[in-house]
């Protein structure tokens, strides 16, 4: 029974085993671990090359200077005491380190050996003072010498060297270390990077997995982090951020369906009530029309309410960025001061409108005009008799600020951050007609623009303050030509 | 006034096919594009309304873009569910005269119908314009009521300018922040009725014969004879 599960088993994992094999080419940490470790065998190469070089020069030069010397040495007694004495002076050397590295050859005027450990002059040794390295054969077998050949100034000749056998065996050494080395470390490169890759494949598993279980709607999951504070545990934390964002994203989206859910459930509500009473107990048609009157008004309430929800939508996508044209601000301005200023009197208010100009800006005329109206919509709302409303748009250090000052019962601290949320009401205007979308438009129509809204007390009332970056260029334009 | 509707909505469409006749107007019915277009394209109308999502091919877009490749300059007002901007952009790119978004108030739809066949119709830069004893003149930007001159912000000139263009027919609110603020969405505010309520101070207190009324549920109207 064990084989054929074992053949079984065999079967099962040869495809998976050729897939990995063949991903290891495509495997990015493989990839990665393979140029690494080309980079590194490059550089180890050079290191170890260099270094044998110097060593052996190095061991090379050693020689030369001591076959300087002891030439020297030996021309001195030359000169001292003639061919008799250089002679002696080799013979001792030879007698006190008979199995030295030294090698002396001492040819007289004619050329024939006087003394010495090599049993002849090496054929291809033809000039004096250079540098030899040739193979000698020595009274104890056959080596390899450094040479250098000196002329005697009686005539004659004085061969002298060192035996380097010793430091050629050293280099074969060096290199066989230094190959084997070599060798060694593309097997670990290779080790390396199947380690790596393994490393990778883990690390972005993790990645993977998480991406996949939010992808299938768990929007809980995160990315593990390995505690590390690696590069990986980086690329978590940035994963995880991005998570949280769009969890909070979905969230306000759920919010804003519940909200719209509810919101338009009261006006739906009224309006079907309205159409139902009238159909049961409509006493006459002017009743009956009357009633179907309200419910269409109720219906465009309800319609209106999409329409600023579409519309905040519309300018939460950005696509209006397309059509950003140049614009001075302070003639919009004017323009809105001069269509609110009417009601504002009618209304025993007053809107008081400071505009220092001129205020270019690269935005959209419309939105703008609808934020600003929003805005003053909602002082005119919440204003108490004979109160004042200050309109007021500057341009200061590069940011423009719209400013919509009421006296009127403004927003408590805590609510202020929540008041830009789509369908926020205030427990204070509960009571009052409105959407609760008002704020939320100029949130987005400032966003918009790269700017922002800010909701502050105006001791009594609100103060909201757009402010609007502006782009260099335009100021640089649009400003000379001013007044 | 001929009208041709081309909606495919069979509710809709018959709802505005309705009150056009109510209002006197004669009305063909197209639920197609390609019928749509074979009517505007053979038959003389004063204005097409027009969907912009049709079945039979041709939507509304392709259908005007037909029609103006034609030379036929038709008033085209479009009425569709597509309400971006980016949307009513288009439709006027094409050729439309107007936009209309559904849902839409019938009185609203018929406003605008009404002030483009007159549009239409006027040929020439007119200089003076008067409605009954109520006089304006464009060059000087003088206006005056039976001979007495009558002093006007520049805003409520145009406002006036506007209502007189468009004597004899109803004029939403809507209508009047387009046509003489630009602006291009609804403020939550009657900012329209206050401006209006100025110039009814100043155009009709005086006189015996008020010329400027407020017509229910639909918006203002500028005439000198009671209908």
């Amino acid at each position: 029974m064990q084989i054929p599960s074992r053949q079984r088993l065999r079967r099962v994992r040869l495809p998976r085993l050729r897939r990995r094999g063949h991903g290891l080419l495509h495997s990015a940490g493989f990839r990665f671990a393979v140029i690494y470790a080309l980079v590194f065998g490059v550089l180890a190469c050079t290191v170890a090359f260099s270094a044998w070089y110097t060593t052996i020069g190095l061991l090379k030069r050693q020689v030369e200077v001591v076959i300087g010397n002891d030439a020297a040495a030996l021309n001195d007694h030359y000169d001292v005491g003639g061919m008799a004495s250089l002679a002696d002076a080799i013979r001792n050397r030879l007698a006190d380190n008979p199995d030295g590295d030294g090698i002396y050859l001492l040819l007289d005027q004619v050329g024939n050996r006087v003394i010495g450990n090599v049993n002849q002059w090496p054929a291809p040794l033809n000039q004096v003072d250079a540098w030899y390295q040739l193979p000698v054969i020595r009274d104890k077998g056959e080596s390899v010498a450094l040479l250098r050949a000196y002329a005697l100034p009686g005539g004659g000749q004085l061969l002298v060297g060192r035996d380097v056998r010793a430091r050629t065996e050293l280099r074969g050494v060096l290199r066989t270390g230094l190959l084997s080395a070599l060798a060694l470390m593309l097997v670990l490169g290779l080790v390396g990077a199947i380690l790596i890759r393994a490393l990778f494949r883990r690390t972005i598993r993790d990645i993977a997995l998480t991406a996949r279980a939010i992808a299938r709607g768990d929007l809980a999951r995160r990315v593990p982090k390995t505690g590390s504070g690696d590069e990986f545990d980086e690329l978590a934390d940035i994963i995880n951020d991005m998570l949280e964002r769009i969890g909070r994203l979905m969230d306000g989206v759920r919010q804003v369906s519940n909200a719209i859910a509810h919101d338009l459930r009261t006006p739906i509500t009224r309006a079907r009530t309205r159409l139902e009473d009238a159909s049961l107990h409509a006493r006459d048609n002017e009743e009956l029309r009357s009633a179907i009157d309200r419910a269409t008004l109720d219906l465009d309430d309800i319609v209106g309410v999409f329409e600023a929800l579409l519309r905040i939508a519309e300018i939460e996508a950005g696509s209006r960025r397309a059509a950003f044209a140049e614009i001075d601000l302070a003639p919009l301005i004017a323009d809105v001061d001069e269509l609110y200023h009417a009601v504002a009197e009618e209304r025993g208010l007053r809107l008081e409108t400071s505009v220092v100009g001129p205020l270019p800006l690269l935005g959209d005329r419309q939105l703008i005009q609808q934020a600003v109206a929003n805005l003053l919509d909602n002082a005119l709302k919440f204003s108490p008799p004979g109160a004042a409303i200050r309109l007021a748009a500057r341009l200061e250090e590069r940011l423009l600020t719209i400013t919509v000052a009421d006296r009127g019962p403004g927003i408590a601290e805590a609510d202020r951050s929540r008041a830009t949320e789509r369908f926020f009401r205030a427990e204070s205007a509960r009571t009052t007609s409105g959407s609760g979308l008002g704020l939320a438009l100029v949130a987005a129509v400032a966003q918009l623009h790269g700017g922002v809204l800010r909701l502050a007390d105006n001791q009594p009332g609100l103060k909201a303050i757009i402010t609007l970056p502006i782009s260099g260029d335009m100021l640089e334009v649009s400003l000379p030509g001013g007044p | 006034m001929r009208i041709l509707v081309v909606e495919d909505d069979k509710d809709v469409a018959g709802f505005v096919v309705k009150g056009m006749r109510e209002a006197g107007h004669t009305v063909e019915h197209a639920d197609n594009g390609r019928d749509g277009l074979f009517l505007a394209a053979s038959e003389n109308f004063d204005a097409i309304i027009l969907d912009r999502m049709l079945p039979g091919g041709i939507d509304g877009l392709r259908l005007l873009e037909t029609l103006r490749a034609q030379d036929n300059v038709t008033p085209v007002v479009f009425l569709s569910a597509l309400g971006q901007v980016d949307d009513r952009v288009k439709g006027l790119k094409a050729g439309g005269d107007d936009y209309l978004t559904k849902p839409f108030a019938f009185a609203e739809l018929l406003a605008r119908v009404e002030a483009l066949t007159r549009r239409g119709k006027s040929d020439g830069p007119t200089t003076r314009l008067s409605v009954g004893d109520l006089e304006m003149d464009l060059l000087s930007r003088g206006v005056r009521r039976g001979g007495q001159k009558i002093d006007l912000q520049p805003r409520e000139f145009r406002l006036l300018e506007y209502l007189m263009r468009h004597a004899g027919q109803v004029v939403t609110r809507t209508m009047l922040l387009e046509g003489v603020w630009d602006y291009h969405f609804d403020p939550q505010t009657n900012v329209i009725d206050v401006h209006v309520s100025r110039l009814r101070q100043k155009i009709d207190k005086p006189f015996e014969l008020p010329l400027l009324h407020t017509v229910r549920n639909a918006g203002y109207m500028l005439r000198s004879e009671e209908v």
